[in-house]
């Protein structure tokens, strides 16, 4: 398997676009007058945008439509006039009022906004450039990543401001309960889409014409996030399929040529919900989204959130992507209209695409310089030194670079004054004294707090500053991974450390975005990297350490080390649930309550277990693995949990956790 | 070395001498540019012929990035020298001879008989490369020459390649390299008479050597057609259409060739195939007709055919009918379609063609007729396509036709443009095969190419393929944009005949046939992939051969196959086709 060896990917020798920050100019002139100027995008084809009213009637009008709803009428037995009435008035929940002047009032009041918010709000021209270009070529969807409610308003921002035609997007019905809010948004392009419809074939019928119509048509870009929903831990999500199918359809069926993907990085040096994301990992439930709850935020407006950068990555033909991988005459003997379920080689493809786009939005992110310092901070949980952790701060930062991070490091400043520059920005997660940096983690509780109060206080001060160092993990997952499988394998042999990496890759392939069947070449890349950096030497049949690569090593195994201890615990959890009838809600309160009370009694340091992100994620995992199944029972579901192969995962993992090794042999003392 | 047997029979006529050896048609009609500059039409045989086309060079300049100053001339003679001495089975020459058969080992018969007209078989000739070529070529006068001809040839192993009017476009009569035996061309153009005719049930039967243009001409004499006419009618033969399942321009009154033929006689190697009675339908099994009809020279060499006859119609009409853009037109074809009345012929030609037409033939009438009542109607000339009809049978009934279909166009935005640039466009057909001959003077190669499709993919795939044509010529480096075309050419009940022309400048590439292949072969992939048949009419031959076991599934190939196996063990007519 290794003597070819696979072309390795160069992260190290992308080019990246500069920037350029887009509020200066409107830090100079009138947002009124930049609110009425005259707009005129560059169209695709020509054509101008239709009316809602046209576009509605071109949706309910549609084979495709029309075929579903005589469907359902003779399922349901309904007449069809009725279940057409019901599909105009889903249409009219879920359609877009895309109006000019409510973009003319967003730039305006955004342009206000964006001012107090953000010190910059640096773009790429070029990515500009080069959408511009594309727009005019072939109908282009734009795929944001998703950290924050800003993205998609800064997203239509952007594109009012440089002359693109401005995107209809996808949002979840959720902000369509804020009264005055939804409708806003609805006027500035958002449609609306419940968040689950499952087996509902009109609902999807007409979702999945409506984005269909407008991309077809080539009215305006289609916009949605490919993560689903916000990523709470500034981690990218594993990316969902449905919409991506249906942006794809049209080009599978041949009704348009080829489709342009621009996956848009959008990144945030402080993020808004930055607490709000801690406190929802750690159960305190999600505000609903309410305009009164926005209001409150105001108080948002009065802080410094750093600066912010939009990256339009490089257009994705989808012809290009799927050549040689879609066989579209696979279509040719099924009536376009007639809805079909991918096949599978289409499945794998969507899968592998969005895999892809969203590795893309990754590399693309710009990190500051605090990813670097919080990443170092939760390694210490003691704290460091200042002068230590600027000494360590610029060895991480060269390292980060030598694996391709895309950080915006400021020129011609030296390391110790960006440090003190960071660290101000952040300090409501921080204490600084006499020279000592840490975690605002010891604040002294104050009396009437709890034991568990005070832990979950600290953790939401680890998760915030965890949220930071997840930005980061994409440039170091492959090698981090590969440091832990050699110390796992415990064995010089390139095929036990690949099989341990292989190991790694597959239990934590729901935590981090790991192309599917990308194992050789994440494995090769990682060996490349550390090659490279003087950690490794990777010889035919072994991988040898450098003398020099301890340090390096030990770095990227505690960046790995939250996940491993929390995926421990949610193992131990499961092996040692007694509710044989252990429900799907039940979970994570079980887990949650397993690992705080690890916490309190000291035997776990590690907050981040708390997370429900990651013990979702480990659930998956272990489903995925088969390790526990889901088993219907009425109403409920329940985890049927196979404890001998969780045991042994738990184990395996054991082994990779080599620091930890202390915990689990207390962990077996305590049983 | 032609030598003809002696006493009693005829002597060959062979239409080789009039013809080009390395072009299309007639070696007396070409277009040129003159010493002016302006385009000219040489000859007496079309109606074209004589006249000076002076719009031409513009559009010939400005389409292509083309240029006079820069020639590409051909080859002017073949080089006897480059021609391969023939691989002569001397056992097998000698018993042709003694049965009295004429044949031909002469260099000129043997390479005017290697080669169809695929761009790459032509540019080879003008470039004066010759390949593999027939080592003889054999002329039988009648079915019992052709049993003859196939007994020795099964007898003394040689492989025989039927060759009738040399028309094929799929490499069907390029000789495979791989083939070590001796090749003989057989060319049926000697068995060329009409046999009967049998005016009670309104047939002929033909021998399938004669050529489209004569039979039509011999049966109007006795006051009949079989209204069969491919746009290759004046040089292919009716055995070649049986052989390739060919479509002719006015099948909506007369059919196609399958529903023309109501009786094939062929020679096998395991003997004739024929059925035994005249009965207009059968059911006895898979209809062995379909094994013929389209077997490319694979089976054996189709001899006599009975053929379905009609009355000549007693009134003509042209006509034709300008719309705002493609989308109508093909909207307005479908509907004809659906109402089942489309006339003898119904074409729509896209924006591109309608320029060429325009400009090349200086359609003044429309031009007039454009600026006097189009322009405010909405008329954009740069979206605008036409329609060409051709109505056919008594004259009441004509008329009568001819309203319902305009009435139909004008529901879809179509304004009746006159009968004169209807009939222009039908006259455009026969010529347009010379244009690409003198693109190749200037540096210009291009080809078409055709497929079938459901009507509501029609859109999308003449936008797609054309699309990718464009797109695969800038990424293999060809300068100008090219030439990429589409026309609709025939209407079904489900589906209809799309036509492709695709052309482009090849100055500075250095294997321009290369490229050329490269990009018909991802055009033939795009029509593929978006519903398109392997091809309409023109058959499979070497060219398509690679998608067969896609079209017709791996078990339809097998059945063929096996049918080979039986009907040619020897691969005796071993042309290496379709299979």
């Amino acid at each position: 398997m290794f003597s070819v060896f696979i072309q390795p990917r160069h992260p190290v020798l992308k080019k990246r676009d500069d920037f350029e920050d887009v509020l200066e100019e409107r830090r100079r002139s009138s947002d009124l007058r930049y609110a009425l100027r005259c707009y005129t995008p560059t169209l695709y084809k020509g054509l101008v945008p239709c009316k809602a009213s046209m576009l509605k009637s071109i949706v309910l009008q549609s084979d495709h439509l029309q075929y579903v709803i005589k469907q359902v009428s003779s399922e349901s037995g309904d007449s069809a006039e009725c279940v057409a009435e019901e599909a105009s008035l889903i249409l009219d929940e879920m359609a877009h009022r895309l109006q000019l002047s409510t973009i003319r009032f967003f730039a305006f009041t955004l342009s206000k906004a964006f001012k107090r918010l953000f010190r910059s709000v640096c773009v790429n021209e070029e990515g500009i450039q080069r959408l511009q270009q594309a727009v005019q070529e072939h109908p282009v969807v734009l795929l944001p990543s998703h950290r924050s409610y800003m993205d998609f308003l800064m997203m239509s921002y952007l594109l009012y401001m440089c002359d693109l035609p401005l995107p209809v997007i996808a949002a979840g019905m959720d902000f369509m309960s804020m009264k005055f809010v939804g409708e806003m948004l609805r006027m500035s392009g958002a449609f609306f889409i419940r968040r689950s419809f499952g087996g509902d074939k009109l609902y999807w019928a007409v979702f999945s014409e409506y984005v269909k119509t407008m991309l077809r048509n080539g009215y305006a870009p289609v916009e949605f996030f490919l993560e689903g929903t916000r990523s709470r831990t500034c981690k990218s999500l594993t990316p969902k399929m449905g919409l991506l199918n249906i942006v794809m359809e049209p080009f599978f069926k041949g009704e348009l040529f080829d489709v342009n993907l621009v996956p848009v990085s959008i990144s945030y040096e402080r993020i808004l919900e930055e607490s709000l994301y801690a406190r929802e990992l750690l159960g305190v439930p999600k505000p609903k989204e309410s305009t009164s709850g926005l209001l409150k935020a105001r108080r948002v407006l009065s802080e410094d959130y750093g600066s912010m950068h939009v990256y339009f990555g490089h257009p994705v033909s989808l012809r290009s992507l799927a050549e040689g991988k879609i066989n579209r005459s696979q279509y040719n003997l099924l009536p376009r209209y007639i809805p079909q379920k991918p096949r599978v080689d289409t499945h794998e493809f969507l899968n592998d695409a969005a895999f892809r786009l969203v590795r893309i939005q990754e590399e693309n992110m710009v990190l500051k310089p605090w990813v670097l310092i919080a990443t170092l901070l939760l390694q210490n949980p003691d704290g460091l030194e200042l002068s230590f952790l600027t000494e360590q701060t610029d060895w991480l930062r060269h390292l980060a670079l030598a694996f391709g991070a895309f950080l915006d490091w400021p020129n011609h400043e030296a390391c110790s004054e960006v440090v003190s520059c960071s660290l101000a920005l952040h300090r409501h997660l921080l204490s600084v004294s006499a020279g000592h940096v840490q975690l605002n983690v010891t604040d002294a509780p104050q009396d009437e707090t709890t034991p568990e109060e005070a832990v979950f206080h600290r953790a939401v001060v680890v998760l915030s500053c965890a949220s930071y160092r997840n930005q980061i993990l994409h440039v170091f997952l492959r090698p981090a991974l590969l440091a832990v499988a050699m110390q796992s394998a415990n064995s010089n042999r390139k095929d036990d450390v690949y099989n341990c990496f292989n190991f790694l890759r597959n239990m934590f392939s729901n935590e981090f975005i790991l192309c599917p069947g990308d194992s050789v070449q994440d494995f090769e890349e990682a060996c490349y990297l550390l090659m490279k950096r003087g950690v490794l030497q990777v010889l035919e049949h072994e991988i040898v350490m450098s003398a020099s690569g301890h340090s390096t090593l030990a770095f990227l195994c505690s960046v790995l080390d939250p996940f491993l201890q929390g995926y421990q615990v949610v193992c131990r959890c499961l092996c040692e649930e007694t509710n044989e009838n252990l429900t799907e809600k039940e979970f994570i309160p079980a887990v949650r309550s397993f690992a705080l009370k690890l916490i309190l009694a000291g035997r776990l340091k590690c907050c981040e277990a708390l997370s429900s992100d990651l013990q979702k994620n480990a659930l998956a995992a272990l489903l995925r693995l088969k390790a526990v199944r889901k088993v219907k029972v009425g109403d409920q579901v329940t985890l049927k949990v196979n404890k001998i192969a969780v045991n042994s995962l738990e184990d395996t993992l054991g082994k990779s956790n080599v620091n930890q090794n202390s915990w689990c042999s207390s962990m077996a003392m305590l049983k | 070395s032609r030598s003809s047997p002696t006493a009693g029979a005829r002597s060959l006529s062979l239409r080789q001498e009039i013809m080009k050896w390395n072009g299309w048609g007639y070696s007396d009609s070409r277009f040129l540019f003159n010493k002016k500059g302006q385009a000219e039409f040489t000859g007496k045989r079309y109606r074209l012929s004589g006249l000076i086309l002076p719009s031409l060079k513009d559009w010939f300049e400005g389409t292509f990035g083309a240029n006079l100053q820069h020639r590409s001339p051909a080859t002017p003679s073949l080089n006897l020298s480059a021609v391969a001495p023939p691989n002569l089975n001397q056992p097998f020459v000698e018993d042709l001879k003694a049965a009295g058969l004429a044949v031909s080992h002469d260099p000129e018969d043997r390479v005017f008989r290697a080669h169809g007209h695929c761009l790459h078989e032509v540019f080879a000739l003008r470039e004066g490369r010759i390949g593999r070529v027939p080592d003889m070529v054999v002329w039988p006068s009648c079915h019992s020459d052709v049993e003859k001809i196939v007994e020795l040839a099964c007898k003394h192993n040689v492989c025989l390649i039927p060759y009738g009017g040399g028309t094929s476009v799929s490499s069907a009569l390029e000789c495979p390299r791989e083939e070590t035996r001796s090749i003989v061309s057989l060319d049926t153009s000697q068995m060329s008479r009409i046999l009967w005719i049998d005016e009670k049930n309104l047939t002929a039967h033909v021998e399938a050597g004669i050529i489209g243009q004569d039979l039509e001409r011999q049966l109007n004499e006795r006051g009949y057609c079989t209204g069969h006419e491919p746009d290759s009618m004046e040089f292919s033969s009716l055995g070649g259409w049986v052989a390739t399942r060919a479509s002719g321009m006015k099948k909506n009154i007369y059919g196609n060739i399958e529903d023309l033929v109501v009786h094939i006689k062929m020679v096998t190697p395991r003997g004739v195939i024929e059925k035994s009675c005249l009965g207009p339908r059968m059911s006895t099994g898979p209809d062995i007709h379909h094994f013929i009809l389209g077997s490319e020279g694979t089976l054996g060499v189709v001899t006599e055919v009975t053929l379905k006859i009609r009355p000549i119609p007693e009134y003509q009409k042209y006509g034709s009918v300008v719309f705002p853009n493609f989308q109508q037109g093909v909207a307005c074809l479908r509907e004809v379609a659906r109402q089942r009345c489309a006339p003898a012929s119904i074409r729509l030609m896209d924006n591109e063609q309608f320029q060429f037409g325009e400009f090349c033939f200086s359609l003044i009438l429309l031009n007039f007729f454009l600026l006097k009542n189009f322009c405010f109607k909405g008329f954009d000339p740069q979206h605008l396509c036409v329609a060409t009809l051709l109505f056919e049978g008594d004259r009441g009934k004509v008329l009568q036709h001819e309203k319902q279909v305009y009435d139909i166009a004008a529901k879809f935005g179509g304004l009746a443009a006159g009968e004169d640039n209807g009939q222009r466009g039908y006259m455009l057909t026969f010529v347009i095969a010379y244009l690409r001959d003198l693109g190749m003077d200037y540096y210009v190669i291009g080809e078409s190419f055709e497929t079938s499709v459901p009507w509501d993919r029609v859109l999308d795939l003449c936008r797609n393929v054309k699309e990718r044509i464009v797109r695969e010529c800038k990424e293999r480096g060809v300068q100008c944009p090219p030439l990429s075309t589409s026309r609709v050419t025939q209407t079904y009940d489900a589906g209809a005949c799309v036509y492709f022309y695709f052309a482009f400048n090849y100055r500075g590439l250095s294997d321009p046939v290369h490229v050329y292949e490269q990009v018909e072969h991802a055009a033939r992939e795009e029509i593929l992939a978006n519903g398109g048949s392997l091809s309409h009419h023109h058959g499979v031959g070497k060219l398509r051969k690679e998608w067969m076991k896609e079209s017709v599934s791996g078990v339809g190939l097998g059945m063929l196959k096996s049918v080979k196996e039986y009907v040619d063990p020897q691969n005796i007519f071993g042309n290496r086709n379709l299979l």
